[in-house]
């Protein structure tokens, strides 16, 4: 009973004395009410009819409560982007989640902090490029008399639609994504290799461990936490591909393979204004996405005593 | 200690630089490329040849791009969006990050949480849509601020620098000798803020810069649309033939079109490259505090 009174006791005086801190707070809370949690509260509207103007309390439930999820599992485009967008995230995190490592372990060898420093400088560019002009980008020199193709003939004797045929959609996906985000995503791998101990490298060094061996001994074992944590932050993020840039590739030609969750959302929910339906998909996305977090990170709890919450 | 290199090593060290080299071009000759392409007569790019200077230069799209106007429009539209929203976002975000780094904060486990949950979930884009709705700013300038104002990954960077460059000691003799926390932030963390603020302005200015789907779904207006929305009409959507006016020959306007495609990309990518060199330091730094904690 005591400590309790001395508890709230803290809390009140702890405000009072903090009440200005409060107020530098303010507009950031506001924000999170109104951006942030109100919308999480507005998915409600995934369980009923909305109707604008009945608004969301309004609307009546739809019948039965998961009506909406029901249909959305019972069309064929379903298990079509409910694929799409698992096999190109995976891909993503397959293919793209370990260049920038090796990257950083290349670039942690060259000599000269001067090179490093270029190369490292031109590697993360692309990133301050916006989807738009990226996927324009590749729209021009990827067009059948772009110079890619001229070097793909120069290979194969013949020119490839990369743009417009559902066969090569991921591949030019990943591609392109690996040259957005290379550079930035080593930053983190670099920052990780400079803060190791160079006793570690005089000893290998004194033990006649080449380069290689150096990479494989010491560097790769020594960032690992920093590669686990990121590992998380990916599969965490495995249901929300970049759906700007899939959007923008899109082309009639290849939807089949191009069609994802997100961009399936945008479409019914925004261009066909079928609010309840697409939320209702939208939030089967997100919860899909969140529990493959939560698992991610207990098992990397587990199993190398890090995590991200 | 002798530190003679082993043949192994030799033999890295060039594969290595091989590597890097060839990283370094594939990176850079694409936009190289694109950069000398919008030089170049239409009738050499057009046949796919690998450029390394503009071959009989041909400026004709430029002169096209500039007598457009829907792209200026775009450009002051972006240019008003950024400015506005970076403005707005660093000071919500700085205030905020300071006092979420105060470990005397009431409840801040709680702000802490309830910040950080917003990058793992999320309403989705029709219950936000809604919300833009209801508040009547959808097709106005707030729309394309507002939903940004706050990012929790940028909120989290500049609130590991705040924990990691302002000691408690500090705060505690401070309110000793009597100052408010009104006289803290102002006086004595925000001038020692100069990195931090650099780092949000990149971040978020670079982030409503390159911004698409926002204003593609929060805005109606054509005349409202930044520079990205048009970048994509003119070249993904194929309209690149509307920025010629009449009278020219058919074959002389298709291949003027794909001209014009090479110089919007350049007109439009161009601010932030010619930037790049100067504020990517900053960028770096950046990165670096959030992955301290993140």
């Amino acid at each position: 009973m005591e400590k309790h009174v001395m508890c709230s006791k803290r809390l009140r005086k702890g405000i009072q004395h903090n009440w200005r801190l409060y107020i530098l707070m303010l507009p950031a809370l506001l924000w999170l009410v109104v951006f942030a949690y109100y919308p999480m509260y507005g998915l409600l509207i995934a369980f009923k009819d909305f109707k604008a103007v009945a608004g969301i309390l309004g609307s009546p439930w739809a019948d039965p409560v998961w009506k909406h999820f029901a249909d959305f599992f019972s069309t064929s485009v379903a298990r079509m982007v409910i694929s799409n967008t698992l096999v190109l995230s995976l891909l993503t995190i397959l293919i793209s989640f370990p260049v920038p490592i090796i990257f950083a372990l290349l670039l942690n060898q060259v000599k000269g902090k001067g090179t490093r420093k270029f190369i490292q400088t031109v590697s993360y560019a692309p990133y301050f490029i916006s989807n738009v002009v990226v996927v324009s980008i590749m729209n021009v020199i990827c067009a059948p008399g772009g110079f890619v193709n001229t070097i793909i003939k120069s290979l194969t004797g013949h020119p490839l639609l990369l743009m417009s045929s559902a066969e090569y959609f991921r591949t030019m996906y990943i591609v392109s994504n690996i040259w957005q985000t290379m550079g930035f995503s080593a930053i983190v791998y670099i920052a990780a290799l400079a803060g190791i101990n160079p006793d570690y490298y005089e000893a290998a060094i004194m033990d006649g461990a080449g380069k290689f061996k150096r990479i494989l001994y010491i560097d790769i074992p020594l960032i690992m936490p920093t590669v686990i944590v990121m590992l998380i932050l990916a599969v965490g993020n495995v249901m929300t591909v970049g759906y700007e840039k899939v959007y923008l590739m899109q082309a009639g030609t290849n939807t089949q393979v191009s069609e994802i969750i997100s961009t399936y959302v945008y479409k019914v929910g925004l261009q066909n204004a079928q609010y309840s339906f697409a939320t209702a998909v939208g939030l089967f996305n997100s919860v899909v996405n969140f529990v493959i977090l939560v698992i991610a990170n207990k098992i990397a709890r587990k199993m190398a005593d890090i995590s991200i919450f | 200690m002798i530190r003679k290199k082993s043949g192994g090593d030799r033999v890295f060290d060039v594969i290595n630089a091989l590597v890097m080299a060839a990283v370094c071009i594939v990176i850079a000759y694409p936009l190289y490329y694109v950069f000398m392409a919008s030089f170049t007569d239409p009738a050499i790019v057009n046949s796919g040849k690998l450029l390394l200077y503009p071959e009989h230069v041909f400026t004709g799209g430029y002169q096209k791009i500039f007598a457009y106007k829907p792209i200026w429009t775009g450009y002051w539209n972006t240019i008003k969006y950024t400015i506005t929203g970076t403005l707005v976002a660093v000071a919500v975000t700085i205030p905020c990050a300071y006092a979420l780094s105060r470990k005397d904060l009431a409840g801040r486990r709680i702000w802490n949480f309830l910040f950080t949950f917003t990058m793992f979930f999320n309403g989705g884009i029709i219950p936000l849509y809604l919300v833009i709705n209801k508040l009547g700013i959808y097709n106005s300038i707030f729309a394309m601020i507002l939903p940004g104002a706050v990012s929790a990954y940028n909120l989290i960077v500049c609130r590991s620098f705040y924990d990691s460059s302002i000691p408690d000691e500090l705060v505690e003799a401070s309110r000793l000798d009597g100052c408010t926390d009104f006289n803290i932030f102002f006086q004595i963390v925000i001038p020692v803020s100069s990195t931090i603020i650099a780092v949000m302005v990149l971040f978020y200015a670079t982030s409503i810069w390159n911004s698409f789907m926002n204003a593609l779904m929060f805005m109606g207006d054509q005349s409202k649309m930044p520079l990205q929305v048009i970048l994509r009409n003119l070249i993904l959507s194929n309209q690149a033939s509307s920025v010629l006016s009449g009278g020219t020959e058919m074959i002389e306007r298709q291949k003027l079109a794909e001209q014009l495609k090479y110089g919007v990309i350049v007109v439009s990518a161009l601010p932030l490259l010619v930037l790049y060199p100067f504020v990517q330091k900053y960028f770096a730094k950046g990165v670096m505090i959030g992955a301290v904690k993140g």
